[in-house]
């Protein structure tokens, strides 16, 4: 890598991912500092995502940086034909770094290699999202006191999903035990089995919901969705039988924490929302301080 | 009894031999031989006891570098490489597939960043249980090497 980018997380060894970590446990602590000041961050959101947006944003925001960019490709340049090439070569000259999300996969490695100025990917196609990895990862380790010899359950959507993909990956350097529970149409693909094998991790796959995660410590949701299914009717039966309700919490692990990506749809139930083990929305703020310490770790800055 | 050779000796340059005739144009195209000024021979389905049908290429008086050939590996991992001087063969150059394939390979995932906009693809050759996979530097999926586009 030339610069500082972030665009894969395999781009970060398991040291650095440990000092993200940290660094974010700080900004919790502390999260309102004046350590960007002067400095000017573009957000480049050629598809539209207002949840990641916001959260980079008020990263910056808080750390006394500004921002520059646009939320949405139509009122960019890009609509007028112009190259991506040309688009980071420009925001380039005024930005000290920038937070890019494309459609294209690819698009944030490709920009990483022409611009002069630290690149974070916060989302290239169904690509890599490695800022959702490392804020996934922190609230793991918040919850549960270690990232080590956990048994981690993955729910829903495994074959496209980008974010579980990641976390195999992000956790394949703390000694994991995985479950599948996926729909035959949504199956993890064997590509993330192999990384498994290869990597001694011990994985088990499973297609129905019920109370499958009772020996697990993390429940990873994630949403199923309509467009997947050629059969729609098939889409309706999964649909109802991947939905988490209360009900079927009751024998899990007390330390059983759940987490989801978000937007969810119908995958969890509201009735889940107040126990104690949903910390979906405790995520998302997780995010405001794992992305403090990924623009502070890019820019160089404590 | 002396062989009888369909194509032409060669005085001096570069022999391609035993590529698979439905690979030879493919050949032509990676070593751009479509735009080579030097006087070239071209054989193709030929009878072979090898590989069935085979296809010949003779390029007089010209030498190519080891990473221009090695892209050969790719879609002919069985071709032959003669170099010729003075109608003796002095290198007999084995191929062997690169670390890393640029330009001519075309990414299979219609999503990605080399497909929609200016960019030189990048594939990173992995070997997975025996079999040798590319993997795209920037959309970071992985084909099989038999299965790769050749633009």
């Amino acid at each position: 890598m030339k610069n500082n980018s972030l665009v894969s997380i395999s781009d970060y060894s398991k040291e650095e991912i440990l000092a993200i970590l940290d660094s974010a446990a700080d900004f919790e602590a502390n999260p309102n500092r004046k350590t960007l000041d002067g400095k000017v961050i573009a957000t480049l959101f050629f598809e539209p995502s207002t949840r990641t947006r916001l959260s980079f944003e008020t990263a910056v925001v808080r750390l006394g940086g500004s921002i520059i960019g646009f939320s949405d490709a139509a009122t960019s340049s890009s609509s007028k034909g112009e190259t991506l090439n040309d688009t980071i070569l420009m925001v380039s000259c005024y930005a000290d770094a920038i937070v890019m999300r494309h459609p294209l996969e690819g698009a944030a490695r490709f920009a990483s290699e022409v611009a002069p100025v630290p690149i974070i990917n916060a989302g290239d196609g169904s690509n890599q999202h490695p800022s959702q990895t490392l804020l996934d990862l922190y609230s793991i380790l918040k919850t549960q006191g270690t990232l080590e010899n956990l048994t981690i359950c993955l729910v829903g959507d495994l074959k496209y999903g980008r974010t579980v993909h990641s976390l195999i990956m992000a956790m394949s350097h703390f000694h994991p035990t995985f479950k599948f529970i996926a729909p035959d149409e949504l199956k993890m693909p064997d590509e993330y089995k192999v990384f498994c094998d290869k990597n001694n991790i011990a994985y088990t796959e499973v297609n129905e919901l019920t109370d499958n995660f009772n020996d697990s410590d993390i429940l990873y949701m994630t949403r199923v969705q309509k467009e997947r299914f050629q059969d729609l009717m098939e889409y309706e039966r999964v649909k109802n039988v991947y939905t988490l309700k209360n009900d079927m919490l009751a024998n899990s692990k007390p330390n059983l924490r759940i987490l989801h990506p978000l937007p969810r749809v119908t995958e969890i139930d509201p009735d889940v929302d107040s126990n104690e083990k949903a910390y979906y929305f405790r995520q998302a703020q997780n995010g405001l301080y794992v992305r403090q310490a990924i623009v502070s770790k890019v820019l160089n800055q404590k | 009894m002396e062989k009888e050779l369909k194509v032409a000796a060669l005085r001096n340059g570069t022999v391609i031999d035993h590529i698979p005739a439905d690979k030879l144009y493919k050949v032509v195209s990676i070593l751009h031989l479509d735009t080579c000024e030097h006087q070239i021979t071209i054989g193709n389905n030929l009878d072979s006891a090898k590989v069935g049908k085979k296809g010949i290429i003779k390029i007089s008086d010209r030498a190519f570098e080891e990473d221009e050939t090695n892209k050969i590996a790719l879609i002919a991992p069985n071709a032959k490489i003669n170099i010729i001087r003075d109608y003796l063969v002095v290198e007999k150059r084995p191929l062997t597939l690169p670390a890393e394939i640029k330009e001519i390979v075309q990414c299979a995932n219609p999503n990605c960043i080399t497909n929609n906009q200016p960019v030189t693809t990048r594939f990173h050759v992995q070997l997975h249980d025996g079999e040798i996979m590319l993997k795209c530097h920037y959309c970071e999926r992985e084909v099989q090497r038999d299965k790769v586009k050749i633009k």
